[in-house]
Order: structure tokens, then sequence, then C-alpha cells
């Protein structure tokens, strides 16, 4: 257990270290959910006119539906990284040491969730800025980030898994290409439930990203806290399948090499 | 004292354990082929072990198996002391490993990037700094240090790589094709590097070549390894010894695929081989026979323009256990 602990440390600061050197990922961090926010809150203003739509503002409702988005694909190619390793041997190369094999997939996995928690911040406050209001205050605020934290572990860990069985980028693109913008546009991201065609709001009703969507919209208004909890507890079972299936991918990329 | 009763030690253990003990190890991948096929061999402590071979002769496979990477289909093996199908993490403990890819992470620095590999190899906290900075002089990487690796050069890498496999102290060293790619210079700057080490510390390194100059220069002993077999071993000298007679090298050019015919009709030639314009045949007595052979060719009209004779190398060890000759790059 020491063991873990400490290997997962240390290849956590590995990560990171790598992230913070590439400049390119630093600027689309910050430009990317500001561009979101921006357009699309100009975008679609004037839905909340719609009769029935519920929200007065429409930055209001667009700003947590933007962070669990960012959540979502930030994570979401996380496999991409550990592809890179099995090419350059430096999988290989730290396979042959008695490193903890559950700490190579963990520090991956906080990766993802401390790289999202950074950019849910900066969303954030930048939807603030844009005339968004947390009347749930600094709770609100950490429940959101929490949710996206658990939701970027549990993608980044389905990446992760499918790119140790698949082995190939071409694969995890189309794969994320393929599922990431439904995921978002079955949820209540965009548009209010009340809105949503039946069938869709029964899809939403199984997705991880839309079980923290309206969370963190409710934690945002600080209302129904024993529904937050509710869902953060579902989302952190979701994260454990998640990284239950990326260890089994592990394991079976191990038996095969 | 202690240094006396060390000594004592070792010479006790090198009498008593292999480091490296393989039995019959094979492995078949799941697409029916058969990479290696029942290597046996033991490897002494303190020993430079070469596997020589082409590529695809299953030489990395059988080193992947060495160092737990890879699971057997057959056999087993020890190494330093452990076994490795009930004690991986023994083993891992106990070895360093360089890959043929290079491994290294490629945005950290020289100093992380070994720092980091003493944390995965259990190197007490304590002791990390001083020992990544005592590798780094030893490989001549202080100055680049502090430096992203994707800014080395790659000899730099090569060398870093090296000081990496050799961070926990092991017993054992894995060199999968270590100068596969690089300049000659970086080569020979390599080789002097793993003969420094062998003198430095009583470090068994197993090593995995296709060149066989260099298998002829760094190792102690070798084995040849072709189509997942052992097909000899020995030390270069005794496996040269066991070649009857000499090397005659003849350029004739175009005419070379008639030269081989006609020399092979020649008494006293053992062996011929058309190699592009030259034909080589291999003789009892290379001193008499060059004239009679080049006065064969000559008379049935091959002109011959130079002629070289050399005492049998590891290339011709290999052509004469194998029947076919060292393919493309690794031919010299």
């Amino acid at each position: 257990m020491n063991a873990f602990l400490s290997d997962t440390r240390h290849l956590l600061i590995r990560h990171l270290r790598t992230t913070i050197r590439i400049p390119i990922w630093i600027a689309v961090t910050i430009i990317q959910p500001v561009i979101w926010l921006t357009l699309y809150g100009q975008l679609f203003r004037r839905v909340v006119e719609i009769p029935g739509f519920g929200a007065a503002s429409y930055i209001q409702f667009l700003t947590p539906g933007v962070v669990i988005m960012t959540a979502l694909f930030g994570s979401a190619w996380a496999g991409m990284g550990i592809l890179e390793d099995l090419t350059d041997g430096v999988m290989d190369r730290m396979l042959a040491t008695p490193v903890s094999r559950a700490a190579l997939i963990t520090a991956r996995v906080l990766h993802a969730s401390v790289t999202v928690t950074a950019q849910s911040i900066i969303i954030l406050l930048f939807g603030m800025a844009l005339g968004a209001r947390i009347p749930g205050g600094l709770p609100g605020f950490a429940a959101i980030l929490l949710m996206g934290a658990l939701l970027g572990a549990g993608f980044s860990a389905l990446s992760n898994g499918l790119a140790l069985v698949t082995r190939r980028e071409e694969t995890l693109i189309a794969v994320i290409n393929f599922f990431g913008l439904p995921l978002t546009f079955m949820s209540t991201a965009f548009m209010a439930a009340d809105l949503m065609p039946g069938w869709i709001r029964r899809i939403a009703g199984a997705n991880p990203v839309n079980w923290a969507v309206d969370a963190s919209r409710q934690a945002m208004l600080g209302g129904n806290w024993s529904e937050v909890v509710k869902t953060c507890l579902m989302l952190l079972g979701f994260a454990l399948v998640s990284v239950w299936i990326s260890t089994q991918a592990f394991r079976a990329y191990r038996r095969s090499s | 004292m202690i240094a006396k009763a060390r000594e004592i030690t070792f010479t006790i253990m090198d009498a008593i354990v292999d480091a490296i003990v393989i039995e019959n190890l094979s492995k078949t991948y799941a697409n029916g082929v058969k990479a290696v096929d029942g290597v046996t061999l033991k490897i002494k402590q303190g020993e430079i072990f070469g596997l020589l071979g082409p590529n695809g002769a299953g030489k990395s496979t059988t080193v992947r198996m060495l160092t737990t990477l890879t699971a057997p289909s057959g056999g087993g093996a020890q190494v330093a002391g452990c076994d490795i199908a009930r004690d991986p993490s023994g083993v891992r403990a106990r070895i360093g490993y360089v890959a043929q890819a290079s491994g290294v992470d490629k945005w950290a620095t020289g100093r992380e990037n070994l720092a980091l590999q003493a944390r995965l190899m259990r190197v007490p906290s304590a002791e990390v700094e001083s020992r990544v900075t005592r590798l780094l002089q030893w490989v001549r990487l202080e100055e680049a240090a502090q430096r992203i690796v994707k800014t080395y050069s790659g000899g730099m890498k090569r060398r870093l790589d090296l000081a990496m496999g050799l961070v926990n102290d092991p017993g054992v060293l894995f060199l999968d094709e270590p100068t596969t790619g690089l300049d000659p210079e970086t080569r020979a700057a390599l080789w002097s590097d793993l003969i420094r080490l062998r003198k430095e510390r009583n470090l068994t390194v197993l090593i995995t070549t296709h060149y066989l100059d260099e298998a002829d220069r760094l190792c102690d002993r070798l084995a040849i390894i072709d189509k997942g077999k052992v097909v000899v071993e020995g030390t270069p000298a005794e496996l040269k010894a066991l070649i009857r007679g000499d090397t005659v090298s003849l350029e004739v050019g175009e005419e070379a695929p008639r030269a081989v015919d006609l020399l092979r009709s020649v008494a006293g030639v053992l062996q011929t081989l058309q190699d592009g314009a030259t034909v080589i045949a291999r003789v009892e007595q290379g001193a008499t026979a060059l004239p009679v052979l080049i006065t064969a060719l000559e008379k049935s009209g091959v002109a011959v323009r130079s002629a070289t004779l050399g005492r049998p190398s590891l290339d011709d060890v290999y052509m004469h256990h194998t029947g076919h000759r060292f393919t493309g790059e690794a031919a010299k």
C-alpha cells in the first residue's frame, strides 16, 4: 500500500510536469472554455424566452454545462498519453521495475481529475464574470469541482482502457468523436430537460454527463443538497467501475505483450 | 577488512551462482509464431554475454521474457537468483533493462528521468539525489542534466538510457540492441562505457546485437541464435577456432555467379559463397590455395581484380552454423 501511494505520487508529478511543459495545452485550456461561454452564451441567449425553459439567464444555465462538457472532453483524450508511452518504450521500461501496476493507472486517472479541476475553476470564474451567479456559495462551487473531477476520472479511465486494448490512436480518435458530442447533447448542458423529446430525456437519465450537469446546476443554486450528494455517489460509482475496467484492460495488455 | 570479506563472498558466489540460468525457454505468440524455441543457456556472474542473430531471430523476445515483460509459453529461467515466473518482483528489483526503444520520458529532464526511475526502483529516498548526481557524472551528462530530453542527441539519450538501467545498482543488466542506429563514434563510446562498467562493478551484462564486430569486441561469451534456437555458444575465439581453414575473398565483378560454380569443383575448397561482386571460399590452407584458385578462375576466363586472405570471422562462424549469411547492414 505504501509503495502504491508513493508510486502514484511520483507518477502523478511526472504527468503534471509534462502537462505544464506543453504551452499549447495551457493556451487551449484557457481559451476554449472562454470561447464556449461567449459563443454559445450569445448564440442561444434567447432560448430562455421559450415558455417552460425555466431559467432567467442563459449564461447562468450554460456555465455548469460548459464545466461538465470540458471535463468530458478534457479527460476523454487521456488515452493518447498512454499510447505515447507505449510507442516510446516508457511503459516497458516502467513495467520492468517493481512499480505498483495499479499506480500506473491511478496516477493517470488522478492527473485527469487535477487538470479537469483547474479547467473547471477557470470556467466558473469566467462564467461569473459574464454574469452567472452562485447562490450555493463555496460549497456549491466545491461540489461542481468534485463532480467534474469524478466524471473526468471515469472518462480518463475508460479512455486509457480503450487505448490499452486497441493500441491505436485512430481508434481512440474515432470513438471520442463518435460518443463525445452525443453524450454532451443528450444531457441538459445546453437545453432544459422539460423541452427535450421524451426519448432523449430517457437516454439522458443513464448518461453520467447528464447526472453531473443536472447536479452541478443544483449545487450552483444551493437548493437541493440531497440530490447533489446522491449524484456525487453515483459519479463515484461510475469512476470506480471505469477504473476497474481500465485495470482489466491493463492486465490484458500485459498478458498479450 | 570488509572489502576483503566481500571479495571472498564474491568468489564463493561466483563458484556457486550463475547470474542467469535459462532452461528450455520458449515463446509462441497468439498468432502461432514461434519466436523462441527451447533456449537453454547459463550466464556467469560478471560476464558480458552476447546474443547474436539477425532481426527476428528471437533475441528481443528472449530478453523480454527474462525481464518479466512477456510470459514464457514453455520452460523457465532464474535471473539474479529469482525465478521469472514465481518471483517477478524479485527479478525486477535486481535487474537493469535498456530496451531497443529508448524508454526515456522526452518531456522530463535527464535528472528528473533518473530520479523517477530511482523512486520506482525503490532506491531509499535519502540516496536518490546523490545516486542520480553520480550517475549523471558517470555518463557525462551533468551539463545537460537540467535540459528536457527532447533536446538531447541520439548518443546523449542512449547514455541516459544506460544510466537509467544502472540506477538500482543491478546485478544483471539487459541491453537490447543498444547501438542500433547510432553513429560509429557514439557506438565506440558506448562500448568503452560498457567495458568500464564491467571493470568497476561485478556486473553481468546480457547484450543482444546483430553487429558481428560488436559481439566480437565486447563479449566474453556469446550464443548465436537463429529462428528462435541457440545454434552455437562459446567465446568468440572458441567459435572462430571451430571453423576449419581460412577465408579467401576474390573480387570478380559480374562473373561472380559463374566463379562460385567454378570454385566449388576445385580440390581443397570447403565452402563457397557469393557476396555481391565478390566470391568467398573457405579453404584448408589459405596461402597455398590462393594461387590455385586464381589460376582456376583465370583459366576459365574470369578476371580476378583483387584477393584477400583472412582468418575466420564471426561472420564465417554464423554462416557455417546457419547455412546463410548475415543480411543487409548486419553483414559488416
